[in-house]
């Protein structure tokens, strides 16, 4: 599947695209999200957890974040 | 004990905690209600609606601490107010040298970041000692769920902020990252083979690492609520000092009682002062000491003094005003 890219998009928004992005995956897919420093990082990535998916890892890159999660 | 002027009665002891507050108009009051936590049921909310408009004017207001308060209130109408609002189960406030409604945030049950029941807390506060007389001031108390301490804790007389220290088991990391990536306290780095080193100095006690972790790895190692005393806004405002950490919840009561006694004591003879300028002149060590003993596990071994805060405002030059 191709990186979420959601760089430049503000919380909430980014999670609720996250989300979307989830919905057309299937359970066990592996999504990389492209995330700004700060709050959307932090937020997203508790928020998909929450939700019960699986964090696998979070990789600094030129000024982002890439996480990448396993879909459940 | 009821009042009759011959024209007019009124029920005395529904005075008793005050929560009526004497308006520029003629006869008229503003009623604050008792609303801990700041939360409230729609039934109450509903009935709050109707004795405004019934006895009120055209509105409400929002007061800082979370309360409605009902404006333009005949005081002629006191009994019937408190009568209707009973329906309900809906209590006036307090206002005078009285330990005040509790504000707090929405607490932990659906906020993210919340770490501790902090609107539960606010009900057992309101529950056990609301109303209270300090027989000095004013005693206000308020609660945060978390760090980012919404409901600015600090400027209560005493204030709660939920903490929680968290632990790093190695078996259980993956080493993944997301700890020191998410950490924006600088108090998780990466160290050998990318495993997280914990800086405990720089840590706040926000639990993100722990509610982040994939693992496990990071957990709860004490959860509680940071204490600061001494705090106050208006005229002259004071930032509360830490003087606890880790309180559990159950310990709420007891130490905003233990405060309260050592303030009626030690206030005696000082006039209308609130704690924090009592805690200035009498000095923390004092209040700390009396803590100690009851609370061993929480209270700090030492602490500042409440810091006070310069408003810039006195002695402006004729050309600045």
């Amino acid at each position: 599947m191709q990186p979420i890219d959601l760089r430049g998009v503000c919380c909430p928004t980014n999670f609720v695209k996250a989300k979307l992005a989830i919905e057309m995956a299937d359970v066990g897919d592996v999504i990389e999200f492209y995330l700004d420093d700060g709050e959307p990082v932090q937020s997203v990535s508790r928020s998909l957890k929450g939700e019960g998916h699986k964090l696998l890892s979070l990789k600094k890159a030129d000024g982002y974040y890439v996480l990448e999660v396993e879909v459940a | 004990m009821t009042q009759n002027s011959g024209k007019t009665t009124i029920d005395l002891k529904n005075l008793k905690a005050g929560g009526f507050i004497k308006e520029l108009g003629k006869d008229l009051f503003t009623v604050r209600l008792r609303v801990p936590g700041g939360r409230m049921s729609i039934e109450k909310l509903k009935k709050i609606a109707k004795v405004a408009e019934k006895y009120g004017s055209e509105g409400v207001h929002l007061s800082v601490r979370q309360s409605i308060e009902l404006i333009h209130i005949n005081f002629k109408d006191f009994d019937a107010v408190v009568e209707e609002l009973a329906e309900v189960g809906q209590e006036v406030a307090s206002c005078g040298p009285r330990l005040r409604v509790p504000v707090a945030c929405g607490g932990c049950e659906y906020n993210p970041n919340g770490l501790m029941d902090t609107q539960q807390a606010a009900l057992e506060v309101d529950r056990e000692l609301f109303g209270s007389m300090t027989g000095h001031h004013k005693f206000k108390v308020g609660f945060s769920g978390c760090p980012h301490d919404c409901p600015k804790a600090a400027i209560n007389d005493v204030g709660f902020v939920g903490a929680v220290r968290p632990e790093w088991n190695g078996e259980n990391c993956l080493t993944c990252g997301l700890c020191s990536g998410a950490c924006r306290e600088g108090a998780i780095v990466p160290g050998e083979d990318q495993r997280p080193v914990f800086l405990a100095e720089n840590c706040l006690y926000c639990g993100d690492c722990v509610k982040l972790c994939p693992a496990e790895a990071w957990h709860v190692l004490k959860k509680g609520y940071a204490v600061y005393a001494g705090g106050k806004w208006g005229r002259r405002p004071m930032v509360g000092t830490l003087i606890a950490t880790f309180l559990p919840a159950d310990q709420v009561v007891p130490i905003i009682r233990e405060i309260l006694s050592w303030y009626q004591e030690q206030a005696e003879g000082m006039g209308r002062i609130r704690l924090g300028e009592v805690l200035l002149q009498k000095g923390i060590e004092s209040l700390l000491d009396r803590l100690r003993t009851t609370f061993p596990n929480s209270v700090k071994l030492e602490t500042t003094a409440p810091t006070v805060i310069d408003r810039q405002i006195r002695g402006l030059n004729s050309a600045e005003c």
